[in-house]
């Protein structure tokens, strides 16, 4: 648990409290780009404590939240078709068009909820009978390890797995909530984890096109005020750099093995990003080399399309330009045990975090 | 004891048939194993005389996998019901016990969770006095599904409902947090750590009756948070009394592997179930010496005030974090979901 106590302590994180209180002069909007950032910010009542002059803008890192609903709705044709479809947990319960993943391991389905695609890379091997699909979602974080499992299955010459591929990229995310008409966003949360991976230089180009200052920043209470700290400090002094506070984790490099893995999978290809829309070169594909690793292709699923909720604002909800109350249906029609979007089915998506926070204290 | 039922390496639908197979499954094992005047009547259901208020309580398991750390499913079957029992203000005493056993299932490993029953109730002073067993096709089951009801005389002193919480009260949990939750989760995920993570599975029912003969009435509340975990059951206090709950989470008792294994699989062990450990809410006065007698005893040797209720955010629980921030604790609305980044 070192590393862990000592960013969860009192005293220093008071103290950035009070650095934060004194340097700030002027409003500012920060937004937090990783779920779980806002995540963390949420579960130590962080939010509360910062200068009301500091305010916290909920961004599009939550996997889960920008996964379009069409995957959703490939997986479970997969599903349909006999295929054991594994995926990580949170995404699990969103909706579909029609149902979620879960209501269609009820009706049936072979579902597997795994903490890694290597867990799915064995089940394949251990049933050679069957088709294996692993749902690989998320950012770069989860890249590295779902390339991994392509080259497993590789090296065991199984036939039997493939992977459903949803890979969004960060940076082309923050770009395009600068480019959006009504961005409001002065300054960046760098996602700590992504850039473990990717490491920082790739932001550098970023912060000096937009003027904006963006913080590496990790996801303890210790790190979360420093960082927002560190953003403050920046603003009020008008520079904009990228800065790392997440140093005892990230270089500048990121980490070299995992990105050679991913780069000897994946190649950077147009996405679709669930409320915002396609970004181009955005997310990850498969190589053409690994073309046959793709499940769209083999199980011929690429074809099917979804029409998202049409009153979902989750769009300017994962830009920032919205808050989930501003949502007609938020606390009505949607709540996280009826959710009609992605961000209020993960403990990372903003809608979820409002409605267990911001409805019930304020109320 | 040793059993041996040689014929038969494994439970098959004969066992369940209700003919030859079944009788010999009863005399060799279950009657064998319990032999006591009210099963050995071997009628289809049995007599006992019991006056006054009864506390009941009947729950289901089906544990997997059904042996781990720290227990079996049977031992699970008997704590989980006595447990309940005692958390109404019961002293448990009978036992009803009726296995789904799935065909193929290992007779060895039957007959260690039949034991292990055995054991179990002769620990926490309950008698089983019927049962059932029937088996399920391969496939149509889980190994073994296992159901007990038990029931036993009201403690006399004993006055728990949420009617008796008011503002002021102490909220006390018996011990560390999390444990079985996390000892089926390692097992199922293959997480190894310095030393096991071994579930808390254990009978409260001893404890609770001495907590209920030193202070009576102004113990006002019991609940032990198996599945939901912690959080759970003080949503269902916040809820039911209207009333807010403080909690703070310096004070929540965590054992360091198991806060480290829910850090790696991305869970918070408020939500983690537990089979060991119970809550109880108390008047603000006998609170320190509530605790104290708790610590007195095996079973609540780590008891410790987490929180108290208050006049403050109505019908919810608020979590003082270690940094001095609040936040809403709200109930689990699915299972846990890990995080994936």
């Amino acid at each position: 648990m070192k590393y862990l106590n000592e960013y969860r302590n009192l005293e220093a994180t008071k103290n950035y409290l009070k650095r934060i209180e004194k340097t700030v002069t002027r409003p500012w909007k920060i937004m937090e780009v990783c779920g779980g950032q806002t995540h963390g910010l949420i579960k130590n009542g962080i939010i509360d404590l910062l200068p009301d002059k500091v305010q916290m803008i909920h961004g599009p890192g939550c996997p889960v939240c920008v996964t379009p609903l069409v995957l959703i709705d490939k997986a479970i044709a997969l599903m349909d078709q006999g295929v054991i479809v594994c995926s990580f947990g949170d995404m699990i319960r969103v909706p579909g068009s029609k149902k979620s993943l879960l209501e269609a391991k009820s009706d049936g389905g072979d579902l597997r909820i795994l903490y890694s695609p290597l867990e799915a890379v064995r089940i394949a091997a251990d049933n050679p009978d069957r088709e294996v699909v692993f749902f690989a979602v998320g950012f770069e974080t989860t890249a590295p390890a779902n390339a991994l499992s392509v080259l497993h299955a590789k090296n065991e010459g199984l036939k039997n797995y493939s992977i459903l591929v949803s890979h969004v990229l960060v940076p082309p995310a923050m770009e395009a909530i600068l480019d959006d008409e009504f961005c409001n966003i002065d300054a960046f949360l760098g996602a700590g984890n992504v850039c473990a991976i990717m490491g920082t230089s790739e932001y550098h180009e970023l912060s000096t096109k937009y003027e904006i200052p963006i913080v590496v920043t990790g996801f303890e209470p210790l790190d979360l005020v420093e960082g927002i700290f560190m953003a403050v400090s920046q603003l009020e002094a008008g520079r904009f750099v990228v800065e790392n506070q997440y140093a005892r984790i990230v270089k500048e490099e990121g980490n070299l093995a995992a990105k050679e893995v991913i780069a000897k999978v994946f190649e950077i290809g147009d996405r679709d990003w669930r409320g915002i829309g396609t970004i181009p070169k955005s997310g990850y594909v498969l190589r053409s080399e690994y073309s046959h690793f793709d499940a769209e292709l083999k199980f011929g699923v690429e074809s099917i399309s979804t029409k998202e909720h049409a009153t979902c604002i989750a769009g300017a909800i994962l830009k920032g330009i919205k808050k989930p109350g501003e949502c007609s249906e938020f606390g009505s029609r949607c709540t996280p045990s009826n959710p009609m979007g992605a961000p209020m089915v993960s403990s990372e998506g903003a809608c979820a975090a409002y409605y267990h926070f911001a409805t019930n204290l304020n109320n | 004891m040793s059993i041996e039922l040689s014929n038969y390496k494994s439970i098959n639908l004969g066992h369940g048939s209700g003919g030859l197979m079944t009788r010999e499954l009863l005399d060799e094992i279950i009657f064998k194993v319990f032999n006591n005047p009210y099963l050995n009547q071997k009628h289809d259901g049995s007599i006992v005389k019991i006056e006054g208020e009864i506390a009941i309580s009947t729950d289901s398991f089906v544990v997997s996998p059904v042996f781990f750390k720290g227990g079996n499913i049977g031992e699970l079957a008997v704590h989980g019901t006595v447990n309940d029992i005692a958390m109404c203000g019961g002293i448990p005493e009978y036992l009803s016990l009726a296995f789904i056993v799935e065909e193929g299932m290992d007779m060895n490993d039957f007959i260690k969770i039949v034991e292990s029953i055995k054991q179990t109730a002769d620990e926490c002073g309950v008698q089983v006095i019927t049962g059932d067993t029937k088996v399920v096709e391969r496939g149509k089951g889980d190994k073994i599904f296992v159901n007990t009801t038990g029931f036993g005389k009201v403690h006399p002193g004993a006055n728990i409902s949420t009617d008796r919480i008011k503002v002021g009260d102490k909220i006390i949990v018996s011990g560390y947090i999390a444990q079985h939750g996390m000892a089926i989760m390692s097992e199922r995920k293959g997480l190894q750590f310095e030393s096991d993570i071994i579930s808390d599975t254990t009978n409260l029912n001893y404890l609770v009756k001495d907590l209920l003969d030193g202070f009576g009435e102004k113990i006002h509340l019991l609940r032990d948070p198996t599945r939901g975990g912690l959080s759970g059951v003080l949503s269902e206090i916040a809820n039911d009394t209207a009333k807010g709950v403080s909690i703070y989470e310096k004070d929540i008792p965590l054992e360091k592997q198991v806060a480290a294994a829910c850090e790696i699989l991305g869970l918070d062990p408020l939500y983690v179930a537990n089979e060991g450990v119970f809550v109880v809410i108390v008047d603000n006065e006998i609170a320190d010496e509530v605790i104290d007698a708790m610590r007195n005893d095996e079973k609540g040797r780590n008891a410790v005030c987490i929180g108290e209720i208050s006049n403050e955010n109505p019908s919810k629980v608020v979590m003082h974090s270690i940094i001095g921030g609040k936040r809403i604790v709200s109930p689990l609305i699915g299972e846990q979901l890990p995080r994936i980044c």
